[in-house]
């Protein structure tokens, strides 16, 4: 018995639309099976598959249900989606054109120590000016971290799979160093972590009311609108899509491939920055050695389940900031023994189903019962 | 419908099909199709391009399977499930676009294809014996990446031959050799049917088939429409057979260049161009000049540096001196392609997906490809958006104006046959009026009725005024619309010569005749000696 | 002398999972495929090769249970790429997001408890050898292993017909598919023994270097045998070479830090990365060589024609 993959003549616009909700329900369906496998045992020691599937309703729906019923809830989805749709973003500029840009991660973290700069080391300086300044210095900041792995490729033909991943490590060590050391609190009893951000320095709520959603998701929700009129309306968007799909027609055209490889990871490079300001500034108020749950990574996932358009992106970093959300409720389930890896999990999971789905849009399938045939 | 098979047959069949059918999808790329071959015969597979002679011997050689009918080897019904199975067989094929691994050497190359494991030595040893008995020189050693187009074809029959086939099948084997390359190949091949082996030879080039073959099958549309004895048909006979339909034979009034004294649109002066890579030819002080009105045909075979040339001419690889190349006068020299077509050029290269065209794009989206830098009032707008509704009509012009078949209103470009995307690409250019068309392998893998028109359609771009350089390695097709033709070599570009004077033997002679690897050995000697290679 | 001692065994021991990671990544891309979730098996071979010593109280179990799940975690792998046909870099990105994430999870009850080692094998009377007998002959056995598998892999894709078979195969998959070649199968089987390999290499972090669980303990590895792969151009004997060159490094910054050299901790970590990049940046701008010996079909997928 084979699995045999058919080319279809146009891609499917049925599966290019529904690929993500299979993939969805694909990885459900997986979350499930885990969890009817972690059940917790009663007083009895036995776990029969009543109790399983009792269980692993119940966690499904505090997975995926629960974290949206409440308004403060709500709030904490759109202060994770936040970072995760900027970053991705970024990257689905990235991917459409050939360049695979793995570090977002440590371009977050160089943009956030960048944009932290005046809160910490210039604690006194204050006024309306202090926001956007930072905001901008995070900006440039990721940019100047994406343009190495940029230059590299361009100058040199190194992967810069490679290159901007070890990069994160280095980023990841340099944030460690610089919050344990240099830019320690001072007045913070010799706790890891910078000294807090004045007010001036805080992205505001954007309704501060009810919750403590900050400005990042409306950068976040501008900058998927930027990005999808780039890339589908203008001659720009038409360069970087077609350089990734054919270099050779991109070099017939004129279009510059080394000229592509340095905007996208510019681009790239700076709303994974901006991100990671706003979630320094917005979310946490100071910087400590870990600020980020992995968003880099995520938002890759986020970019493949957004079939790598910017619109498609916000939704689909509302589901993995569920995901998020999802992992911490579903910890705090009586028995008790689900882990906080279980976030991580479903990710992975769902980025396979996202992969396996993906194939219907261009291959219809057959299962071949004969055998012989070479392949 | 079928003509009766010959009733003359020879006493036994090695090889009978019947009824073979291929579907991919929609297309019936073989229906019904039936015919034999005899021991020692030589058999023609004759059809124009998309006729279905390549998905046939494929199903032959067991790279795929019939989705119904029979094939019969010495009168046994049998099934051929991959092509180890074929050549235990001894059914044995020489692939048209060779499958052979770069980066491997020639000996290597054979062993892959033998089934049993004999040790490398042995394998060079053998294939150095059959060169020598058949006339078909190699280098065992060599990686196949630094061997030449020729080499390379004698590499795959070489392998072919050491398996002992009883029916070898050639897949248009002479598209890629000199007139008296092509000779050495018949002789070649007269000795193995003057010892009882058979041939399946495919082609759509009637002249050979008849010097050479006894029988022909020919393919239309994917059906059999008649079996012949080619020598006792006239070519045209032959072409309506193939062709089925009278095709529009190509009318072109002399060139009127240059008596009023123009000045060329296209003049190139010295350009040299070092290799891009390991395997690439380097171009050596070529020069040129193009007329408005007329066509300059460049003749050779594929490796001589054609694709290299091209990408110098387009500006995909431009040139350190801005005179080393001028367009209209101005010098084009360190210009990209998008400076170029300012300047009136027009580009159209050999491979049409992947490089005139983007598979996964929309046919639209395609023309957007070589006409926003020269057309950018057209067809962008503010903050340099895209006019799709510009693009449509534009498309919707070409459509027409070429007869582009297609499913739907804008499919991608991977939907298109082989001759359809090429009118599109060709006529993309065409729409713009330029005044310089430089087109690479124009008709290269189209079906006839495509082609005469693209044809057609060049000639009439240059009496409107342009110059138009053509680049194939198609003679017939260059004597049929050049004005004037040069042989490229190697990398070096002769002399043009009139093409109402000259002849395919001669033009053969001046690509080298019978020893055309004489400088690519050379070059590949020098940089061994040099532990370059 | 003992310290110059210490310090080659050390090295030896980071050298190791490396060399075994990139020897089967090496076979995998000879095979015209790429597969990043080196990280992703490593560590849950890791993982598994821990929790199975614990619970048998056999590292050697440990080990063989590690291998496997190398193994059946690229299965994952295989089946999306190859007989899917999804896109390879993303494929192996989720294989180590999963992968990172699986083994944090299985390995949640094990953190912090001791770990079971894997003894060294002394070779009587050569292990006495001033200064390269513990080296060369006093070994864990996963040295030994490494080296044995250097020689066979060297061996196999260079010296035997199925090698060959697999270089035609990454040089070029549709060639290889013409004359019969089955492609697939064979993808699937690098593969497999890809992950074989990334979960032995993972063991013996877990088993020999350190030996205890702890979350993310492959700390990259598995990324830097992917750069070795390329450092190597794809040879094996060169892949000892890298391995052996980031051992080094890797044990240098140890070493600088147990030494209370004056340079902050976290550069010091820094430097295997940050020399993984320098490498590749050396390797990748001799343009001449990466054309030559890059496997011309890696990356790139295939579908037969039916």
């Amino acid at each position: 018995m084979r699995v045999e993959l058919i080319r279809r003549p146009n891609p499917s616009p049925l599966f290019s639309a529904v690929s993500p909700l299979l993939a969805l329900a694909i990885m459900i369906l997986l979350g499930a099976i885990m969890f009817a496998l972690l059940t917790p045992k009663g007083p009895d020691q036995i776990v029969t598959l009543q109790e399983r599937i009792q269980f692993s309703s119940t966690a499904l729906y505090t997975y995926f249900v629960e974290p949206l019923t409440e308004i403060w809830s709500l709030h904490e989805l759109l202060i994770k989606a936040a970072p995760l749709i900027l970053i991705a973003v970024g990257l689905s500029v990235c991917f459409l054109s050939n360049n695979w840009n793995i570090g977002a991660e440590g371009q977050f973290i160089v943009g956030a120590i960048a944009g932290s700069i005046i809160p910490i080391v210039f604690p006194g300086f204050g006024g309306p000016l202090v926001l956007p300044l930072m905001l901008l210095m995070g900006v440039l900041g990721g940019m100047a971290y994406a343009a190495i792995p940029a230059i590299l490729k361009a100058r040199f033909n190194t992967s810069e799979i490679l290159s901007s991943l070890m990069l994160v490590y280095v980023a990841q060590l340099f944030l460690d160093w610089i919050v344990r050391g240099p830019w320690r609190n001072p007045e913070g009893f010799n706790f890891p972590e910078s000294r807090s951000f004045n007010a001036d320095a805080i992205l505001p709520e954007i309704v501060s009311s009810s919750g403590r959603a900050h400005y990042g998701f409306v950068f976040a929700l501008i900058a998927a609108l930027v990005m999808w009129f780039l890339l589908n309306k203008t001659l720009k968007g038409f360069e970087i899509r077609v350089l990734g799909q054919s270099p050779r027609a991109g070099r017939f055209a004129g279009f510059s491939y080394t000229g592509t490889v340095i905007t996208t990871f510019l681009i790239a490079g700076g709303l994974a920055g901006l991100a990671g300001i706003g979630e320094v500034s917005g979310a946490i108020g100071q910087l400590r050695p870990v600020i980020s749950p992995g968003y880099g990574f995520t938002a890759i996932i986020v970019a493949f389940l957004g079939r790598l358009n910017p619109l498609g992106i916000v939704a689909a970093g509302l589901v993995l900031a569920l995901s998020y959300l999802g992992g911490e409720a579903v910890q705090m389930l009586p028995g008790g023994n689900i882990s906080n890896k279980v976030a991580s999990i479903f990710q992975g999971f769902l980025l396979f189903s996202v992969l396996a789905c993906d194939t219907l849009i261009h291959y219809r399938i057959r299962i071949a019962l004969r055998a012989g045939a070479a392949g | 419908m079928t003509d009766a098979a010959a009733t003359t047959a020879a006493p036994q069949t090695l090889l009978k099909v019947e009824g073979i059918t291929k579907i991919f999808g929609t297309l019936k790329a073989n229906d019904a199709v039936d015919f034999e071959i005899a021991p020692g015969e030589i058999h023609a597979l004759l059809g124009e391009n998309g006729a279905g002679k390549s998905t046939l011997v494929k199903m032959l050689f067991g790279s795929l399977q019939p989705d119904g009918g029979i094939i019969k080897w010495r009168g046994a019904a049998v099934r051929i499930a991959n092509p180890m199975q074929a050549r235990a067989l001894g059914i044995g094929m020489v692939f048209q676009h060779f499958s052979l691994f770069e980066s491997l050497s020639a000996a290597e190359n054979i062993a892959l294809s033998l089934d049993t494991d004999v040790p490398l030595s042995h394998i060079a040893a053998e294939a150095k014996r059959v060169s020598a008995e058949y006339g078909l020189p190699i280098h065992p050693d060599r990686l196949v990446g630094e061997l030449s187009v020729g080499e390379r074809q004698r590499i795959e029959i070489v392998r072919c031959l050491l398996q002992k086939p009883e029916l070898i099948i050639l897949d248009e084997p002479t598209s890629v050799l000199t007139p008296q390359e092509a000779d050495k190949l018949f002789a070649t091949l007269d000795k193995l049917r003057a010892e009882g082996k058979s041939i399946l030879y495919i082609s759509h080039r009637l002249e050979e088939v008849q010097r050479l073959c006894d029988r022909a099958t020919v393919l239309r549309h994917g059906r059999v429409v008649a079996h012949c004895v080619p020598h006792e048909e006239t070519a045209n006979s032959l072409a309506a057979m193939m062709v089925g339909e009278d095709i529009h034979n190509i009318e072109r009034t002399a060139s009127a260049i240059p008596a009023d004294g123009s000045e060329p649109v296209l003049v190139i002066d010295g350009l040299n161009q070092p290799p891009t890579g390991p395997f690439s030819v380097p171009l050596e002080n070529i020069g040129l000049q193009v007329f408005p009105g007329e066509v300059v045909g460049i003749a050779g075979i594929a490796g001589n540096g054609q694709s290299e040339f091209f990408d110098a001419i387009s500006g995909e690889r431009p040139q350190s001196s801005a005179d080393v190349i001028r367009i209209r006068g101005k010098g084009a020299g360190r210009l990209g392609p998008s400076g170029r077509r300012k300047l009136g050029a027009a580009f159209s290269p050999e491979e049409r997906l992947g490089h005139g065209a983007v598979p996964g794009f929309s046919l639209s989206q395609n023309l957007l490809l070589s006409r926003h830098a020269s057309d950018a009032k057209a067809y962008l707008g503010p903050l340099g958006t895209v006019r799709s509704g510009a693009l449509a009509r534009t498309l919707d012009r070409i459509v027409e104006a070429l007869d582009v078949r297609k499913s739907g209103r804008d499919p991608v470009a991977s939907s298109l046959s082989g001759g359809n995307l090429q009118k599109l690409i060709l006529g993309r250019e065409f729409d713009r009026s330029p005044a310089l068309l430089v087109a690479n392998q124009p008709t290269w893998g189209v079906d006839a009725g495509a082609a005469a028109r693209i044809r057609q359609e060049i000639i009439d771009q240059a009496r409107g005024g342009a110059a138009v350089l053509v680049i194939s390695q198609d003679l017939d097709e260059l004597l049929e619309i050049a004005d004037r033709i040069a042989v490229m070599s190697d990398g070096t570009l002769s002399e043009t010569v009139p093409a109402d004077t000259v002849t395919r033997e001669t033009l053969g002679l001046m690509m080298g005749g019978a020893a055309p690897e004489k400088h690519h050995d050379k070059r590949i000697a020098e940089m061994e000696a040099a532990g370059e290679v | 002398m003992e310290m110059t001692e210490a310090i080659l065994l050390t090295i030896a021991t980071a050298a190791t999972p490396l060399l075994i990671a990139a020897l089967g990544e090496l076979v995998v891309e000879r095979s015209g495929v790429l597969n990043l979730g080196v990280e992703g098996m490593m560590i849950m071979g890791a993982v598994t090769g821990f929790a199975v010593a614990q619970m048998t109280g056999s590292p050697w179990m440990g080990l063989l249970a590690a291998i496997v799940a190398g193994a059946v975690f690229s299965l994952l792998f295989a089946f999306l790429t190859l007989t899917l046909a999804t896109n390879q870099v993303a494929t192996g990105l989720s294989l180590t997001i999963l992968g990172l994430g699986l083994s944090g999870m299985i390995g949640e009850s094990f953190v912090g408890r001791p770990g079971l080692k894997l003894q060294s094998w002394e070779i009587p009377g050569l292990s006495d050898i001033p200064l390269v007998g513990r080296l060369l002959f006093g070994q864990d056995p996963v040295f030994y292993i490494s080296i044995a598998l250097t020689a066979a892999v060297w061996w196999f894709v260079f010296r035997t017909r199925a090698g060959l078979t697999l270089r035609a195969v990454g040089d070029s998959h549709g060639s290889a598919h013409a004359l019969g070649i089955r492609v697939i199968r064979i993808r699937y089987l690098a593969v497999l023994f890809g992950g074989a390999c990334a979960g032995l290499a993972g063991a013996h972090l877990s088993l020999v270097y350190t030996p205890q669980w702890v979350e993310n303990m492959t700390a990259g590895r598995g990324w830097i045998a992917l750069a070795l792969v390329v450092f190597a151009s794809w040879l094996p004997l060169r892949v000892v070479a890298g391995a052996y060159l980031f051992g080094a490094v890797t044990i240098a910054q140890f070493h600088a830090q147990a030494q209370g050299i004056a340079i902050p901790s976290q550069f010091l970590s820094a430097l295997p990365y940050l020399a993984t990049i320098i490498v590749l940046v050396l390797i990748s701008s001799n343009r001449r060589m990466t054309m030559r010996n890059t496997p011309a079909s890696l990356g790139k997928p295939f579908v037969p024609e039916r």
